[in-house]
């Protein structure tokens, strides 16, 4: 008997060999992923939904200079800035997005509107499940992509915080709403009939 | 269609709905359309790790006669639209479409005289599934939106109902180009 009749190439089993394959699959763990009722988290870099982000006090990060709609390869993105006034400030410094749309049938989901935006207002989430039955409810508009409220936040328009500029802010020194704007901020909720207390 | 466009309005229609909602979303049978990079997504999603097989879809059909979904996957060129439109048109009733990606819904990065702009203005479209390309979790979310859209589907008289309704929000509807200021 030679070594090539040994092998399961040959033989009078060979034919069915590849059987046991198939019976050995049989007790195998299965690798399919149960989606929608079990959702696995991406990978933590994943492309998802973009986010606009806060300072630590509730004013936005977004400056409207548009730099992510000139960087975006695909035009997805419509910004158009306002300048702030002392009543009614967004962000710090000299000038807020008023307008701020993302078109989710045009964007490739690339990034590259992060990496071009300069105040970091622009992430992106992990968040994916995105289709919708209409092409305009695909545009999402500033509310929906602006950042919740956490903890320390009051809802822009405010002041900056007292005895700062927006330098402090991007050097991190603010880290939370001031006694002075949650007063502002509940005085202003006051006169407009507001009940809900954000803190 | 059937039996079932004969119904009278009512109880008994409603029930027949919610039956035929039930049995249509759960064996829809996609053609095999890809054209580019979504479809190896899809594939993915058809295979062992996604398995499409858990929703009673696996079988991507090659016969645009025995198929009730089209997945367009990839971007539509303009010399690729009429067949687009020849092979929704060879498929029975009822039948939906699922623009996937990005270039089939509106045209992508692609913004050029080559690419359809959307496969909207070839076929109707039910649901619009952004990415580039969509992974498989959004593409099984796109379905799963398009089973809630297929179960709730009215037949006979409030089919018609809801197709008048239709056409007469789009009769009302504005022109594109005669819509000023921001969209949504």
């Amino acid at each position: 008997m030679s070594s090539d009749e040994k092998d399961k190439g040959t033989g009078p089993l060979a034919g069915v060999a590849g059987f046991g394959v198939t019976f050995a699959t049989m007790f195998r763990k299965a690798n399919t992923e149960q989606y929608p009722e079990e959702k696995n988290p991406t990978a933590l870099r994943f492309h998802g939904r973009h986010q606009l982000n806060r300072h630590p006090d509730g004013l936005e990060k977004c400056i409207g200079c548009e730099l992510c709609a000139w960087a975006c390869p695909a035009d997805a993105i419509y910004v158009e800035g306002a300048d702030n006034t002392e009543e009614e400030r967004f962000s710090p410094g000299e000038r807020y997005g008023k307008v701020y749309q993302i078109n989710y049938l045009r964007c490739i989901l690339c990034g590259l509107c992060i990496e071009a935006c300069p105040t970091r207002a622009l992430t992106m989430t992990n968040e994916y499940e995105l289709a919708d039955t209409s092409r305009q409810a695909l545009i999402y508009t500033k509310d929906q992509l602006l950042a919740g409220l956490t903890d320390g936040m009051v809802p822009a328009p405010h002041p900056m915080q007292p005895g700062t500029n927006e330098k402090d802010y991007y050097k991190g020194q603010v880290t939370r709403a001031s006694d002075e704007q949650l007063a502002e901020y509940e005085q202003r909720a006051a006169d407009e009939g507001e009940p809900e207390a954000v803190r | 269609m059937g039996l079932e466009e004969k119904l009278p309005s009512g109880f008994m229609l409603s029930t027949v709905e919610g039956l035929a909602g039930y049995m249509r979303k759960g064996s829809l049978w996609p053609a095999t359309f890809g054209l580019a990079c979504c479809a190896i997504e899809m594939m993915a999603t058809g295979a062992g790790r996604y398995d499409l097989a858990r929703f009673g879809m696996e079988v991507f059909r090659a016969s645009p006669r025995q198929a009730d979904l089209m997945i367009v996957a990839g971007r539509v060129s303009q010399k690729m639209a009429p067949v687009l439109r020849q092979i929704y048109d060879q498929m029975p009733n009822p039948k939906w479409v699922i623009a996937m990606g990005v270039c089939a819904s509106s045209g992508g990065m692609f913004n050029n005289y080559a690419i359809v702009q959307g496969v909207d203005h070839v076929v109707p479209v039910d649901i619009y599934l952004p990415g580039c390309p969509p992974r498989p979790e959004m593409l099984m979310d796109a379905i799963i939106k398009l089973h809630a859209e297929i179960q709730a589907m009215p037949l006979g008289v409030d089919r018609e109902k809801a197709a008048r309704a239709a056409e007469q929000a789009a009769l009302k509807a504005l022109p594109t180009i005669e819509m000023k200021g921001l969209l949504a």
